[in-house]
Parts: structure tokens; C-alpha cells; sequence
């Protein structure tokens, strides 16, 4: 005789009180594919945990970014902001799509050659460049955005001598509305630093001011903000025409747009609330529009974006490692991917997804890392159908600083592949082994035991 | 392990505790291990009739079990 089907016994109390006032999610579905690739496939050839990217899907969000600007705005030019992902193949597709390369560090800055980009298409950000790091960046002629006086002084030193004065912009820092302000990276707008950076470099005849920088902030929530900084830009760069009779060549807007990933805490999911990058695109563009540049003099824009362009193009795939029920009664399930990997799971609260078919009832859950650590939680309430050990899910949205902010702590990270425009999958980075993270490792004499 | 003797229990799930006023639905299995607890079957010949009839190995029915144990513990439906 044929066996019947089995579920696992559960009951769920029913609450006589309020209902939530938006509902309960209804249409939970197993997600199966990822761009037609089964997920059980890829964790069959890759191995479980591992993340997975849509070529297609990055360059479908590079598309419509450039859109919303370039239909709006006649001069504009997208840097990719490496650390949001600086996997090769990724930052590959976007100068393929024609972005310029944003970096903030010697290690990004000579990641960014390796790909081949030009010197003069390479934006160097941050507050932390050393010398070495700056006379490469004068070498290749980049655009060197200072941060602080400190640095400027020691531009000024480094380029007394130089036929080709070196092409720089300074990072400003201003009020937007949105609080907390992030005064930290800059000269500040509004008491007066930004304007004596200003004429500090076009006083010196050694520096080329070519540009004026902000990045003011990161997941924002209001367009209005971009439009106060639009403004600020402008005006200083009207000021430095008419004051000192010098054109600026580019205003830099920065990134900071969010993906439709929801915040921890937040009330209603991201999809409902985030602004479209056309709502940015619209409040930047008529800022400078209407600034009173003259309309064959209008500076190049540029953006800086990172995770709105890739974050929802990444998923995580994992497998279910156990179920446990705690001691208050709530059920938790144990899952193969911890925060380790999964750095953005303390902003965010990612969507998860069962990969096979699964009986109707649904449950509030903990979902635990495998990580032997109190920090180590994916998801403190998640409703999802009763899973079990074996079982796939897939995390969604995690394309953006994952792969980079991961750390090999506990256990090894994991391989990274791609999803190509015509569904072939590729390997992108391999997984860890025991032997690559041995590699640095040195035993002293007296302790080497394998002699 | 027995369960609360005044609790009714329906045939598609649902469920009542008369004392506390709580309610509860459950899934198919749960219905019907409920069904066989108020019978006053043992936990052994309980288990051995899902193992006759479901798709299930021995050791994923023994640790729901105790899973299923702790879901009747927290809800308060089990005699003390
Ligand atoms: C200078 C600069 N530009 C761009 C970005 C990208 O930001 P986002 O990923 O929020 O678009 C960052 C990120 O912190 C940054 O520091």
C-alpha cells in the first residue's frame, strides 16, 4: 500500500485580538529559480552555502539608473562604487556598461587598474590615501577627491614640481535635512571650510580643481535631501566662476540610494516605501536644471551608486541544517550561512524563501546562523512554513556589500557565481579552503610540530 | 504526556481550551495525533500507526514528537 504524505504535527494559537492592520503575507511561494537556473542545481554544483548574481538583473538596474539621469539631464557619467562589490566579473559588467571605477583605498585603487580602467576614469574617495597611494593617482592622472586639509597640504607638496598639475575635487560635507549629518568625510559647506578648500587649490597653481564631491549618506529615504545638496554644489561652483573666473567641471552627487530591502525596525517593507531612482533622478536634474548654469555650460554629474544597482541581483542559497523549538516555546530553525557571510542581516531584514514545496501552515520563526555565537541570527521573526532539515532557502537582496564586508570567521565564505545573460552559470570566486587561509600563516621553529 | 482532559478538539484542527479561552487550529497531523492522545492511546502505539500509514522515517517521527511535546507544553494543553 501506498504511504500518505507526511507533515509535521503543528498547531498555532489564534489570536482573538487586533489582526495586524496590513494582513498577513499571503502567497507565500517556494522559490525554485533564479533566471530559469534551479536552485537546486546550482546548490548541486556549487555547493550549499552559495551565492548566486544576475548578470542580467545588474545590468537591467545599470540601464534604468542611466536612463532616469540621461533622459532627464544631457551630461551624465555613473562611477561604480567598488566597495558595494568589487568581485572583478561584477565591477566588469558595469564598465561594460560604460561606468567609471569610485574607490577608497590603495587596495581598490589598484583593483581598479587590474580591470583594466583608465587612470582618468578612476575616482579616488576617502579619508585615508597615503602618499604612495596619491603619487599612483597622479601617475595615472585620477580624479583625487580630498578629504581633509591634512591631505591637501600633502598634494600640494607632492605636486610642486609636476608639469601635469594633478586633477582634484574636494569631498563636502552639508546640512540636507537628514540627521545624524555625516560631518566626519570633508570640508563642511556651511561654515565656510568647503569655500577656503577652494581657494586654497585654485591659489596654489600646482592643483587642477576639477570637481566638487558629496555623498551624503547611505539607504536615504528622502529625495528632497539630494535636491538641498544638488543646490549647495551648484552654488559653490557658480561662486568659483564668478569669484574666481574658474570652471568646475563636475558636480559628484555621491550614492546613497536605497534598495528596496527592508530596515530593521521599519514598519512597512522597503518595496513600499524607498523612493524610485527616477524620484531622484527627477529632484538632482531640475536642481541643476534650474540652477542658472548656462545650458552649454552645464558641469557633468556624476553618481556614485552602489547598492541600489546590485543589491537586489544577489540571493544567497543555503540549506537547513536543523530545527529546534527554544525554551519560551518559539520555533527556530539552524541554517548552513551565518552573519559572517551575511553582514547586511544587522541592517536588514531579508526576505527568505523556501526553495521546494511546502505544506500550507505557516509559523513565526528564528532563523540561527551556524556560527557557535550569540550574535549569530539571520532573521528574529520570520514567517515561514514548517522547514526541514535538508530543506533549501534562498535569502534575497544580499548583492550588495556582502561580498565584501564578509568575513572568514568560524567557518570558510563560500563560492560566488553568476548567472549570465544567456543562463549560463560561472564560477566567479571559488570557495575557501583550509589551505588558502593557511596560506599566510607562518609556525616559529620551536612550535612546528609537522617537521 | 496526557492531554488535558476538558479540551475539545475538532476533526479538521481546531481547538479549544474551555479553562483559558484560547483556541488553536492545527494542521492535518496535528488533528489527528490529537484524535489519538483523547482516545488514550500510548505514545508508542501512536507512533507506530503513523509509521504504518505516512511517508516518514522512525527518527524524524520521534524527534517531532518531542517537537509536538513542547508545542502542547507552551499552549498549555498538556495535564501537569
Ligand atoms: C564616497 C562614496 N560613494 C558612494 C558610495 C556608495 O553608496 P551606496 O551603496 O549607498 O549607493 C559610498 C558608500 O558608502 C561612498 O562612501
Amino acid at each position: 500500500m501506498e504511504k500518505l504524505p507526511y507533515e509535521k504535527p503543528y498547531i498555532k494559537k489564534l489570536q482573538a485580538g487586533a489582526l495586524n492592520k496590513f494582513g498577513s503575507r499571503t502567497g507565500l511561494q517556494p522559490f525554485k529559480s533564479i533566471d530559469g537556473v534551479s536552485v537546486k542545481s546550482l546548490i548541486e554544483n556549487y555547493g550549499s552555502p552559495v551565492f548566486v548574481l544576475s548578470e542580467k538583473q545588474i545590468r537591467k538596474n545599470y540601464r534604468a539608473a542611466y536612463r532616469a539621469f540621461s533622459t532627464r539631464y544631457p551630461k551624465v557619467q555613473f562611477a561604480w562604487s567598488y566597495k558595494t562589490n568589487y568581485l572583478n566579473a561584477v565591477c566588469q559588467i558595469f564598465h561594460q556598461e560604460g561606468s567609471w571605477a569610485e574607490v577608497v583605498s590603495g587596495f581598490e585603487y589598484r583593483k581598479a587598474l587590474g580591470n583594466g580602467v583608465p587612470g582618468n576614469k578612476i575616482i579616488f574617495n576617502g579619508p585615508g590615501k597615503s602618499i604612495n597611494d596619491l603619487q599612483l593617482a597622479i601617475e595615472h592622472d585620477s580624479l583625487i577627491h580630498i578629504d581633509h586639509f591634512d591631505e591637501l597640504n600633502l598634494l600640494l607638496t607632492l605636486s610642486k614640481n609636476l608639469v601635469n598639475k594633478p586633477r582634484v575635487a574636494i569631498r563636502i560635507n552639508m546640512d540636507t535635512g537628514v540627521y545624524p549629518l555625516w560631518d566626519r568625510f570633508g570640508f563642511n559647506y556651511e561654515n565656510g571650510e568647503a569655500w577656503s578648500a577652494v581657494t586654497k587649490i585654485t591659489g596654489s597653481g600646482s592643483l587642477q580643481l576639477v570637481g566638487l564631491h558629496c555623498h551624503i549618506g547611505t539607504y536615504m529615504l528622502s529625495a528632497d535631501a539630494y535636491g538641498i545638496a544638488a543646490n549647495k554644489l551648484a552654488e559653490l561652483a557658480v561662486r568659483c566662476q564668478t569669484e574666481l573666473n574658474h570652471k568646475i567641471e563636475y558636480l559628484d552627487l555621491g550614492g546613497g540610494f536605497p534598495s528596496t530591502n527592508t530596515l530593521k525596525g521599519a514598519y512597512l517593507p522597503g518595496n513600499d516605501t524607498v523612493p524610485t531612482i527616477d524620484d531622484f533622478a527627477e529632484v538632482i536634474t531640475s536642481a541643476l536644471l534650474n540652477f542658472g548654469f548656462a545650458n552649454d555650460d552645464l558641469p557633468l554629474l556624476i553618481l556614485e551608486s552602489g547598492r541600489v544597482l546590485i543589491d537586489d541581483a544577489g540571493y544567497l542559497l543555503g540549506t537547513v541544517i536543523a530545527n529546534k523549538r527554544l525554551a519560551n516555546g518559539k520555533g527556530a530553525a539552524i541554517v548552513d550561512f551565518g552573519v559572517n557571510i551575511l553582514f547586511t542581516s544587522f541592517w536588514y531584514e531579508h526576505q527568505v524563501s523556501p526553495a521546494q514545496d511546502f505544506a500550507a501552515h505557516t509559523e513565526n520563526m528564528v532563523i540561527y546562523g551556524p556560527l557557535c555565537m550569540n550574535i549569530d541570527v539571520i532573521r528574529e521573526s520570520i514567517n515561514l512554513p514548517l522547514l526541514n532539515p535538508g530543506d533549501q532557502v534562498v535569502v534575497h537582496k544580499v548583492g550588495a556589500y556582502n561580498m565584501t564586508q564578509w568575513m572568514q570567521f568560524i567557518t570558510l565564505r563560500p563560492a560566488v557565481v553568476l548567472i549570465d545573460e544567456k543562463l549560463r552559470t560561472h564560477l566567479i570566486r571559488k570557495n575557501e579552503t583550509l589551505e588558502y587561509t593557511a596560506e599566510p600563516e607562518l609556525v616559529p621553529a620551536h612550535l612546528n610540530n609537522n617537521k | 504526556m496526557k492531554l488535558k482532559s476538558n479540551i475539545a478538539t475538532s476533526e479538521n484542527g481546531f481547538i479549544f481550551n474551555p479553562a483559558t479561552g484560547d483556541s488553536f487550529s492545527g494542521n492535518g497531523m496535528a488533528a489527528q495525533l490529537l484524535e489519538a492522545m483523547k482516545s488514550g492511546k500510548t505514545e508508542d502505539d501512536i507512533k507506530q500507526d503513523i509509521l504504518s500509514r505516512y511517508e516518514v522515517s522512525e527518527s524524524q517521527l520521534n524527534s517531532d514528537w518531542d517537537n509536538w511535546m513542547l508545542q502542547l507544553k507552551e499552549a498549555n494543553l498538556l495535564e501537569i
